[in-house]
């Protein structure tokens, strides 16, 4: 098995394809960096024009911590579809290649392959996270230096000190990680439908384009089965950056305002991985491998 | 009523009126004098910005002030926030002119504390603040309280409370009222799906429109010299 994940993570690096998503998200951060540089503080003040008519704010805005919380709100949503690149070819590209039957001619169980090629799949996942964190957390501290942040939600702003923040973005990225490792789950059980990587692919970007429309409506008949998509709970890493007051309206340190929110958002998305997974098992036991 | 006894009731409102106004201009300038005390001071502290959409931890501040009226609320390295157009009216600032009127307007409590009420007239017609009510201690010359209404800013409140440096009127704390706009922003650009929340009854929103900033002095270093630059933006 060890062997087998092993050839696996190799297969995945080894493949031009697999950089393209590293490519991506270091192009698109690199631009939101250069743009913010340069431009940053229209933008602050146009973020803030609400609130400025009767608060005035002073200190270093756009540091670090707020540029990566701008990157990560931007590019969380279109991760997914960098994901679906490498998850959704892990077996329709085998059968692709003609190399699927190949593999099963070997003295294997069809279950420690698929789990060999899941576990892969995770291991990219987590890799493609742990570059976003480099370069949008990391490399963010280094050139916007680190202060307070101030985020702006819908109906109140939540002011964090510097020191309360750091372990907020590994809760936000350790998140990421099982939300991302659900859009795997998802390409990997849609790759094993197909002969090649192009309808799997496609397949699972359209299905997160359309449960994450879903999940945005507010529309109340959909309102019945938002609590139960996944797109819905996968923006739970924002939870991480609000915090409790206490009676007399004072923000505590090192609180979260709804941790609950957290932990039912991470039980729904692990069980749509369980459930994914769940299925490919069953499929792939079944499958006649013709190719 | 006769036509003079008309006369007689305006020549004594009048002449009371100016009586009146010419006892409160002393007791100001006394409480003027006292405050005058005080060319420049650098305090610590700690803020508590207290505004319905507004979720903050107390935060330590260093407070700056210069005559005649240059004040700065600093807090080392973080983000703060303050009443907008506000936070250059302190004690000190409102009471450096001698270019005003002072009215007498009646007697109140304030926490516990008897006051005269007087009301600050400014002469200057382009002057930004309209209309300045002081709650004054007479027998100690303190103010315990100042409504301010501004032309661009709204109406501020200021309670004081004093103690170890009184006799230089600088208060262990205030607590600076004031109003704020309603704040929102659509869920669409902060990317929030979860349920909308209950809207809030006219009442809450009223409560919510009140923005409070307390500031606990702990120390006080007076006339020591504060250089120019903490006053640069």
């Amino acid at each position: 098995m060890w062997t087998l994940f092993q050839i696996e993570v190799y297969k995945i690096f080894r493949r031009p394809r697999t950089y393209i998503a590293f490519a991506a998200i270091t192009g698109l951060i690199g631009i939101i960096q250069f743009g913010l540089k340069l431009d940053g503080d229209q933008y602050v003040t146009f973020m803030m024009r609400d609130i400025t008519s009767s608060i005035s704010i002073e200190g270093n805005i756009l540091n670090g911590y707020q540029v990566c919380y701008i990157v990560l709100q931007v590019l969380l949503v279109h991760v997914p579809l960098l994901i679906a690149l490498v998850a959704a070819d892990m077996v329709s590209g085998e059968a692709n290649i003609g190399t699927l039957r190949l593999l099963l001619t070997k003295p294997i169980s069809r279950d420690a392959f698929l789990f060999a090629k899941f576990l892969a799949t995770l291991v990219y996942t987590i890799v493609l996270l742990i570059w976003l964190a480099i370069l949008a957390l990391f490399l963010n501290m280094l050139i916007f230096g680190t202060d307070d942040l101030f985020l702006l939600k819908s109906s109140y702003v939540v002011l964090l000190r510097e020191q309360d923040i750091f372990w907020r973005y590994c809760g936000a990225f350790a998140f990421a990680a099982l939300a991302m490792s659900t859009v795997a789950a998802l390409g990997f059980l849609l790759s094993l439908f197909a002969n090649n990587s192009i309808g799997p692919i496609v397949a699972t970007m359209s299905i997160i384009v359309f449960l994450t429309i879903l999940s945005t409506l507010n529309i109340p008949l959909f309102g019945y089965i938002k609590p139960y998509l996944f797109t819905t709970h996968m923006i739970g890493w924002k939870e991480f950056f609000d915090i409790k007051v206490n009676d007399a309206n004072e923000a505590i340190s090192g609180t979260i305002q709804n941790p609950d929110r957290i932990v039912h958002s991470a039980i729904i998305l692990f069980i749509h991985i369980i459930l994914f997974l769940s299925i490919s098992i069953w499929v792939f036991r079944k499958k006649d491998i013709l190719s | 009523m006769g036509m003079k006894s008309l006369f007689f009731l305006v020549v004594s409102i009048v002449w009371s009126v100016r009586v009146g106004a010419q006892d409160m201009t002393a007791l100001v300038q006394k409480v003027q004098a006292k405050i005058e005390q005080v060319k420049d001071y650098m305090a610590v502290g700690t803020m508590k910005t207290d505004v319905s959409f507004i979720k903050a931890p107390v935060g330590k501040v260093k407070v700056y002030f210069k005559k005649p009226n240059r004040f700065a609320i600093k807090k080392e390295g973080g983000i703060s926030l303050l009443p907008k157009g506000g936070v250059s009216i302190n004690l000190n600032s409102l009471l450096t002119t001698t270019n005003y009127v002072a009215l007498a307007a009646g007697e109140a409590n304030v926490e516990g504390v008897k006051t005269k009420v007087v009301k600050l007239l400014p002469l200057n017609e382009n002057s930004e603040i309209i209309l300045t009510t002081l709650y004054i201690q007479e027998a100690a010359l303190l103010v315990m309280k100042a409504v301010t209404s501004t032309r661009e800013n709204g109406t501020y409140e200021m309670v004081m409370q004093y103690g170890a440096y009184q006799q230089y009127a600088l208060p262990d704390k205030v607590i600076f009222s004031f109003n704020t706009k309603d704040y929102k922003l659509p869920k669409g650009i902060t990317l929030e799906f979860e349920e909308e929340t209950k809207p809030l009854s006219e009442a809450e929103k009223l409560k919510s429109r009140k923005g409070k900033v307390e500031i606990m002095y702990s120390a006080y270093t007076i006339n020591q010299g504060v250089p120019d630059a903490v006053f640069v933006k």
